[in-house]
């Protein structure tokens, strides 16, 4: 299967109309992004480690305050509003703003590849998308980072962790997809 | 203008929004908001989010060492190579990156274009990063201890100069680009 956008086009078009833009041209955007960030702010873009600050403020309201300043990660990752929590609502802004101009708003349940070999079952996706979410911010921490940190942040300073990070991560997901689309589902 | 500009600092409030939202109509313009193009890359249908990667690991690291070498960058943010940590949980987030279709800046991402899917996955991101937190004693002191090399680059443990790394990875990621358009357009044609 594939997808029209997949193909290389020449064409330079950068409307916030368009459902997409060229690949290529979104990494050299994303690129520049980070050049303005080193420059400007010296702090490279993230975002697991505000992802956990997120779950510390779970388990404060819902266990108080104790529970999460005596806990020896969040000592040193402590939950509190700040530079990353702005960037990554406003990710969350410029994802929905792009989306309803491009108009690729969608409520999707289960998509489309997921449905062709797990059935159009709503709640057996999403349990599978709570595990793999649950599954991937741990291993986001254990490792250090995701695919911002380590995947381009840390892979453009030629950090070693994250080039380890990198082939690694590929592969137990190229295995898992392996499995997960196996046979195609029959009614 | 003093640079680096304090993040904590109103001006650096909103560079965090203006970052923010450039960064998320990327991730949309780019498609990685969409499970299918993801899990597609790990079955080899759709190379959308190496394109991406690979480009803005070469655009912005060229960039980085340039501005680097002229001296604009205070320093480095290099994550501790931990290499038991980091390869038990890179590969730990392959599975997870597989089975929700998301990695975590593009199910934020996502979760705004209005994907329940990728919103129920959140809560999930949550719980992860609970279980995490509760088991971190356990981790620190049995695997993030084993083979500790700390903050280091390809540079320091292969000897080879940046310089050279940068050009090699340019040459790969260029080879990757014409292998995998080549092979779009025999399967287009």
């Amino acid at each position: 299967m594939k997808t029209k956008s997949d193909s290389f086009s020449p064409r330079v078009s950068l409307s916030l109309k368009q459902k997409a833009w060229n690949p290529y041209l979104v990494g050299i955007g994303i690129g520049v992004l980070s050049w303005l960030a080193f420059l400007l702010v010296n702090k490279p873009i993230g975002m697991s480690t505000e992802i956990s600050k997120f779950s510390g403020w779970v388990v404060g309201m819902f266990g108080g305050s104790e529970t999460v300043s005596n806990n020896a990660y969040w000592a040193g990752t402590a939950p509190a509003f700040g530079y990353s929590t702005v960037f990554l609502l406003f990710t969350a802004v410029g994802a929905f703003l792009s989306a309803k101009l491009g108009n690729d708003l969608s409520a999707e349940k289960v998509p489309a590849v997921w449905e062709q070999y797990q059935g159009p079952g709503v709640a057996k996706r999403m349990i599978a998308a709570f595990l793999g979410g649950a599954i991937l911010l741990f291993g986001a921490r254990l490792a250090g980072g995701c695919t911002s940190g380590h995947g381009i942040s840390g892979t453009m300073q030629l950090a070693l962790s994250s080039w380890l990070f990198f082939p690694v991560m590929f592969i137990t997901g190229i295995i898992t997809a392996k499995l997960l689309f196996r046979n195609k589902h029959t009614a | 203008m003093n640079l680096p500009i304090s993040t904590s600092s109103t001006t650096g409030l909103v560079i965090a929004a203006i970052f923010g939202t450039v960064f998320g109509i990327l991730l949309n313009k780019g498609r990685v908001t969409d499970y299918n193009v993801i899990v597609n890359l790990f079955r080899f249908q759709d190379f959308t989010v190496l394109k991406i990667m690979l480009t803005a690991i070469i655009v912005g690291g060229l960039g980085v060492f340039a501005m680097m070498g002229m001296g604009w960058i205070e320093e480095y943010h290099i994550k501790d190579a931990n290499l038991a940590a980091v390869t038990l949980g890179s590969a730990i987030f392959g599975i997870g990156m597989a089975l929700y279709g998301y990695c975590p800046g593009t199910a934020v991402a996502a979760i705004a274009t209005g994907r329940l899917h990728a919103l129920v996955g959140f809560f999930g991101m949550l719980a992860g990063g609970i279980v995490y937190a509760f088991s971190f004693p356990w981790l620190k002191a049995n695997v993030l201890s084993i083979g500790q090399l700390g903050k280091v680059r390809l540079n320091d443990v292969t000897g080879i100069p940046s310089a050279i790394w940068w050009v090699l990875l340019t040459v790969v990621a260029l080879t990757v680009f014409r292998l995998i358009e080549r092979k779009f357009k025999v399967v287009s044609a």
